[in-house]
C-alpha cells in the first residue's frame, strides 16, 4: 500500500518539476504560435481568393490593360502555391513566404493604378465593395502578422530564459523566425483608392 | 576641474530621460480602458451629455440582451496612425466584446482628421463584410457628419448595425460559462475521494461513507460557488455597462473621411 502512495507521490513530483522547467508552457505558446500563423495563412488566402472577382470586374472596363491583369493572375498563381507548415517556420522559409506575396502585392498595386484612368469602373458599385473588401485584406494582413510576431516573440524569449532553455534543448524546441518589414513593396502594402 | 564632469552627466540624464519619455509616450498613444467602464467615450467633446447618455443606454441595453458590444470612442486626434490601424488595435486592447464569441464592435471618430473608422471584431465580420461597413458610412454616417449631425449620424448607424446583426448572438445565462470548469472540479474532487477511500480500505475501511458524504458537500459548494460567479461582462443592473469582455479583432471593417 505505501507503494502505492509513494508511486502517486513520486509522479506528482515529477509532473511538478517538469512543469516549472516550463514545458507545458512551452507547448503552449508553441499551440499559439501555430495558431497565429494559420490566421496569417487565412488572410492571405482570403485576399488571394478576391482577385478573380476583381479581375473579372476590371476586365469589362479596361480591355487595353491585359498584360497588368495577366500579371496580377500569374503573381497570384505563385502567391497560392507557397504555403508553409507551421512547424517550419525558418527564416529562409518565411522570407520565400513572403517574397511570394509581395510579388502580389506589387502586382496589385499596379493594377489599382490603372484603374484610375478609368471613372466608370471607379463609379461602379461592384468594384467599389471589392475595394473596401480588399482594403480590409489588407489591413487583416498587417494586423494578423503583428499578432504573429507577437506569439513567436513571446515563445522564443520563453524557451531562450534560464532554465526552461535546458528544457527547449531536451526536447528539441527550436527558436521560430518573425515577419520582417523590408524596405519598399511590402512596408505596411498601402492602397489609396 | 570638476564643472564640466558636472554638465556632461547633467546632459546624459537629460538624455536619459528624455529617451524614457519618449517609449512613454509610445505607450500612451492609446487612452486607457475606461473606469468605471463606459461604451460611449467622447474625447473630444463632440457629442452633448444629454446625446452621449443616450447612445451608451441604447448600447448597453443591447448588450444586455445579445452580449453584443458596440463602442464608441471618439477623439481628437490619433497621431501618426492611420484609423483602420488605429481602430482594431484599441478594440483589442479594450478587449471589446465577448472572450470566445468576439462579438464587439468599435466606432472610431477622430475630430480633427474628419476620419471615421468600424472595426468588427472575428464574430461580428460574418453578418458585417467590409462591403457592408463601407456601405453603411459612405450612406449613413457620411451625409449625417457633413451637416455637423454627429449625434444623428452614430445614433442611426448603430441602429442600422443592431437591425444587420439581429439574431446573431444571445446573451448566455449567468453562470452558464463557468459550468464546464465547475463539472471538472466536481470530477477532480469525486477521483480524488475515490482514491482516498481506496487507501484507506486498505487500513480501515470504515470511513469510507463519511469521506464520501464529506466530499459530496464540498463538491456541493463548489458547484454553488461556481454559479455565482459569472462573466466580467454583466452585472445585470440594466443600466449601467459590466465592462469588456475581451474580443478580439483581426483588422476587419471599413472607414472613410467625411
Amino acid at each position: 500500500m505505501k507503494k502505492i502512495i509513494f508511486n502517486v507521490i513520486a509522479f506528482a513530483f515529477v509532473a511538478a518539476a517538469l512543469s516549472s522547467c516550463g514545458y507545458n508552457s512551452m507547448i503552449e505558446k508553441q499551440e499559439t504560435v501555430d495558431e497565429k500563423w494559420s490566421q496569417v495563412q487565412n488572410v492571405y488566402q482570403r485576399r488571394a481568393d478576391l482577385i478573380p472577382n476583381l479581375v473579372s470586374v476590371v476586365k469589362g472596363y479596361a480591355k487595353h490593360e491585359s498584360q497588368t491583369l495577366e500579371n496580377v493572375i500569374a503573381a497570384r498563381s505563385r502567391a497560392t502555391q507557397v504555403t508553409l507548415d507551421p512547424d517550419k517556420l525558418t527564416p529562409e522559409n518565411i522570407q520565400k513566404f513572403q517574397q511570394a506575396q509581395d510579388g502580389l502585392s506589387t502586382a496589385l498595386g499596379k493594377l489599382l493604378m490603372i484603374t484610375e484612368n478609368y471613372p466608370d469602373l471607379k463609379a461602379n458599385q461592384n468594384f467599389l465593395e471589392l475595394q473596401a473588401q480588399l482594403e480590409g485584406t489588407e489591413n487583416r494582413i498587417s494586423v494578423e502578422r503583428q499578432k504573429f510576431n507577437e506569439a513567436v516573440k513571446d515563445y522564443n524569449a520563453y524557451i531562450r530564459k534560464f532554465p526552461n532553455n535546458l528544457t527547449a534543448g531536451m526536447f528539441g524546441f527550436e527558436k521560430k523566425a518573425y515577419f520582417e518589414a523590408q524596405s519598399g513593396a511590402n512596408v505596411a502594402p498601402k492602397i489609396e483608392f | 576641474m570638476t564643472s564640466p564632469s558636472i554638465v556632461s552627466r547633467l546632459c546624459l540624464l537629460v538624455l536619459m530621460f528624455c529617451c524614457f519619455a519618449g517609449t512613454m509616450a509610445h505607450a500612451d498613444d492609446f487612452p486607457e480602458r475606461p473606469s468605471p467602464a463606459r461604451l460611449v467615450n467622447d474625447y473630444a467633446s463632440l457629442l452633448q451629455p444629454a446625446e452621449r447618455e443616450a447612445l451608451e443606454q441604447k448600447l448597453v441595453a443591447y448588450d444586455d440582451s445579445t452580449s453584443t458590444q458596440i463602442a464608441i470612442v471618439i477623439l481628437k486626434d490619433i497621431g501618426n496612425y492611420e484609423a483602420s490601424d488605429y481602430a482594431p488595435q484599441l478594440a483589442e486592447k479594450w478587449g471589446i466584446g465577448q472572450k470566445g464569441k468576439n462579438n464587439g464592435l468599435l466606432i472610431l471618430v477622430v475630430v480633427e482628421t474628419h476620419k471615421i473608422f468600424i472595426a468588427t471584431g472575428y464574430g461580428m465580420e460574418g453578418d458585417l463584410p467590409d462591403a457592408i461597413v463601407k456601405r453603411l458610412i459612405e450612406g449613413i454616417v457620411k451625409p449625417n457628419f457633413k451637416q455637423g449631425n454627429y449625434y444623428g449620424g452614430l445614433d442611426q448607424v448603430t441602429d442600422a448595425i443592431i437591425q444587420i446583426m439581429a439574431g446573431t448572438y444571445k446573451a448566455d445565462a449567468k453562470g452558464k460559462a463557468s459550468g464546464n470548469s465547475a463539472v471538472f472540479i466536481f470530477l477532480a474532487i469525486m477521483a480524488l475521494i475515490a482514491l482516498f477511500s481506496f487507501i484507506s480500505k486498505g487500513g480501515g475501511g470504515r470511513n469510507s461513507g463519511g469521506g464520501g458524504f464529506g466530499g459530496g458537500l464540498l463538491a456541493g459548494a463548489l458547484l454553488g460557488s461556481g454559479g455565482f460567479s459569472s462573466r466580467g461582462g454583466y452585472s445585470g443592473g440594466g443600466s449601467s455597462f459590466g465592462g469588456f469582455g475581451g474580443g478580439g479583432f483581426g483588422g476587419g471593417g471599413a472607414g472613410g473621411s467625411w
